[in-house]
């Protein structure tokens, strides 16, 4: 058992057994793609095609302004019929491209495999990065060439891929590891170019034995990349968390993982990388887990971006009895939405389901002081006494017990024995905080 | 399908909880008490077992009515009262009257808990509330011990210690087991040891007040004894021959009155046993863990204000 890891933490049961041994397959080719224009975190795009453009796969269609942006790329090829405002699964309505399938699904002939990816500098990688639309697929969808982008005065001392994967459900990342080990590994070493930094690590859960011996034998006798088994404990997939589970480093509070000398990326990410830079191919699909006790046959599934999570829940055999819940992401982080009529994006990495569960509703009781929330935290606070003070309204005083630092991870509600939603209160103090300092500016 | 999808449900995450509540962890600390029940009931029989109804069942009627009296929700179903009651029981001498024993357990459950605004806003354990109590009140009768197996009145062994009859000291065996003159539920160390171990491995308390309280108690005992050029047996009395291990691993790591930071809560064991010997070798009485846990649970908002731990990424550390 490894001793790498974080101080707290919970250890929810995991569920992956529902889909750890299902190889990704190809999803049905969508007959609609929803593409939103914004699917990752900076300046939204604008489309460069009018409604009635025929496209072919892999063309750009829409691009943003500025420097924190990236590039959206058709996902199949047919014809532009509308750009229309749709639910996203981040929670807002976004205006979408809609591309009808022409059923051919023919790649754009500008796409061509790179001869020599050996020879290209850093900045060409990065240009390459940018125009492939790579965002990190863990979920944030932070455009990724920003983050090569050097920094004054900060320097990587080790690029980080997460291959952690700690919500419960979730398979995705753990199928990439197994199905295309050798395009993370490529990617990483394109990563580690385009920053000029000497040192990899792919930290991976202890609870994916076969894709750490798959690692560890593809790297062995490898100066450069180094494989972390991690004690199996949630949210070890925290940025912060996993960064000081691999390398006893903490972000300082406030920092970047920069500050810390590291930068994250998913293992997804970097196969992504590899397929831009060595076969020019844009990001236009995803392995998305679609599980959970309310869906008829769970699956991982290759989706390209813009498929409703209906032709998903479909293909999967439909709904297992009477759902509850449909969650975007995780049991942990994941957020529910109301409806399966929205796209798959960049960053959805898992669709989970469900079952209504006979659950006895338990009322929330006083605060027992048991100090669990305590002893869970990872950021090292105390939940109780930051909703105890939220209760009250004093935001101030959330605010000086170190509110802003909450994760919202969520272990603090999961282990509370009392029912409180703790980590509910926090974010509603977060709102309230930022809410005053706005007020303070104006 | 999409009739389903008009009644899903909206939460904000997390979306899955551990199965433990309230309930199912005093449950389990109604299972930890279990094996010291039965020794009590084998040695001091049935005068034990009145006690020990008494109490159980005067605490769940004290906290039904206080709670219709306030107009609060009715709570009993959370085991609590069950255990403050057995709790009390088991720190009291098993020939107390009845009478006593109820009009202790009301002030534990009244005046310890509910006056507060019940679980989880007590500042005391409700159950050495009512010891205190009782002690103040009828000093005499709250002393006045049973040997086991039998009805004749004997001395504890933190008593015979007081009074230097060292000649007269139950063998080790014999505290480890139980077979010796004491509160109920407090004599038999394997079998609170047993129980302690169980909550241990349940998660429900942790080891920092349990070890600190008994290990400064050890430490702190041994120098005494060395100093006075006594063996080993004598920290070894202190540990397995009062109220010592019954107040570690049941009262004092009691959730509502103790600390919350982990720092705090190794102070609060320190804390615990430092009183607790001072009590014992210059105080008056001959056992102090009741009072000393009293003491410790005014100062844990204190401990819990002054000890507010680092927060990830505080202080700046690079390996």
């Amino acid at each position: 058992m490894s001793k790498n890891t974080f101080k707290g933490g919970i250890h929810p049961p995991d569920h992956k057994e529902l889909t750890n041994a299902l190889a990704s397959v190809p999803a049905k080719l969508p007959e609609k793609v929803y593409l939103p224009l914004s699917q990752h975190i900076g300046a939204p795009c604008s489309p460069i095609v009018q409604i009635g453009d025929e496209v072919l796969k892999g063309q750009k269609i829409a691009e943003g302004k500025g420097f924190v942006t990236s590039p959206i790329h058709a996902s199949i090829s047919g014809k532009i019929v509308s750009i229309e405002k749709k639910q996203h699964p981040g929670g807002n309505f976004v205006d979408c491209i809609v591309i009808e399938s022409d059923g051919k699904d023919q790649w754009i002939d500008t796409i061509k495999p790179n001869l020599n990816p050996e020879a290209l500098s850093p900045e060409e990688l990065r240009t390459i990065v940018f125009e492939a639309g790579i965002v990190g697929m863990g979920g944030a969808a932070f455009p990724s060439h920003v983050k090569y982008a050097p920094a004054e005065g900060k320097k990587a001392d080790f690029i980080i891929l997460n291959g952690v994967e700690c919500e419960p459900f979730l398979t995705s990342d753990h199928r990439l590891m197994l199905e295309k080990a050798e395009r993370v590994i490529a990617g990483l070493r394109y990563i580690l170019k385009s920053v000029g930094c000497e040192k990899g690590i792919i930290g991976i859960e202890e609870n994916k034995p076969d894709a750490i011996s798959l690692f560890e034998e593809l790297t062995v006798n490898d100066a450069i990349i180094n494989v972390k088994p991690l004690y199996e404990k949630y949210p070890q997939g925290s940025e912060k968390q996993l960064i000081y589970a691999c390398t006893q480093r903490e972000v300082p509070v406030g920092g970047l993982p920069l500050d810390a000398g590291v930068i994250v990326n998913n293992v997804g990410t970097a196969a992504a990388i590899a397929d831009a830079v060595e076969l020019g191919l844009p990001m236009i699909e995803r392995i998305v887990t679609v599980s959970g006790t309310g869906i008829t046959n769970p699956a991982n599934l290759l989706v390209r971006f813009g498929t409703l999570f209906s032709d998903l829940i479909e293909q999967c055999g439909g709904y297992n009895g009477d759902i509850e819940r449909l969650i975007c992401g995780g049991l942990m982080m994941g957020k529910t939405v109301y409806t399966a009529d929205m796209p798959v994006v960049k960053g959805t990495s898992g669709i989970v389901i469900l079952k209504k569960a006979d659950e006895n509703k338990v009322r929330e009781f006083n605060c027992v002081r048991c100090a669990k929330c305590v002893d869970a935290c990872p950021a090292f606070l105390e939940p109780t006494t930051i909703v105890k003070l939220a209760k009250r309204g004093l935001w101030e005083e959330a605010q000086n017990n170190n509110a802003l630092s909450c994760i919202e991870c969520g272990c603090c509600v999961y282990v509370c024995p009392a029912n409180i939603p703790l980590v509910q209160y926090i974010r509603r103090s977060k709102q309230a905080i930022a809410a005053l300092k706005a007020k303070a500016k104006n | 399908m999409n009739n389903q999808e008009n009644m899903l449900i909206l939460s904000s995450s997390p979306h899955i909880h551990s199965p433990q509540n309230v309930t199912s962890a005093m449950r389990d600390v109604l299972i930890a008490l279990i094996p010291a029940l039965l020794v009590s009931l084998y040695f001091f029989g049935l005068p034990a077992a009145m006690v020990i109804a008494t109490c159980v069942i005067v605490a769940v009627l004290s906290e039904i009515v206080a709670q219709k009296i306030m107009k609060r929700d009715v709570t009993v179903n959370d085991y609590s009262a069950v255990i403050t009651g057995l709790l009390l029981a088991f720190c009291l001498p098993p020939a107390l009257p009845l009478w006593m024993a109820a009009v202790g357990t009301i002030a534990a459950v009244i005046i310890g808990k509910q006056l507060f605004g019940g679980l989880g806003n007590n500042i005391f354990n409700p159950a050495l509330v009512g010891r205190a109590f009782l002690l103040a009140s009828w000093p005499l009768a709250m002393t006045t011990w049973t040997a086991p197996l039998d009805t004749i009145t004997t001395a504890t062994p933190m008593g015979l210690l007081k009074e230097a009859s060292a000649q007269h000291l139950p063998s080790i065996s014999q505290l480890f087991v139980g077979n010796v003159g004491g509160s109920i539920g407090e004599t038999s160390a394997i079998a609170l040891i047993i129980g302690g171990l169980y909550l241990l491995y349940k998660g429900h308390i942790g080891w920092r007040i349990p070890f600190t309280y008994i290990g400064t108690v050890f430490v702190l005992t041994s120098i005494f004894g060395a100093v006075q050029g006594l063996g080993i047996w004598y920290p070894l009395y202190h540990l397995f021959g009062g109220g010592l291990l019954l107040g570690a691993f049941f009262m004092a790591t009691d959730w509502v009155s103790s600390p919350i930071t982990q720092r705090g809560r190794i102070i609060f064991g320190i804390g615990c046993g430092l009183l607790t010997v001072l009590i014992r070798l210059k105080g008056g009485y001959p056992e102090g863990v009741c009072y000393s846990i009293l003491l410790m649970n005014v100062v844990t908002p204190l401990i819990d204000r002054y000890t507010k731990g680092r927060i990830f990424g505080g202080v700046k550390k690079h390996a």
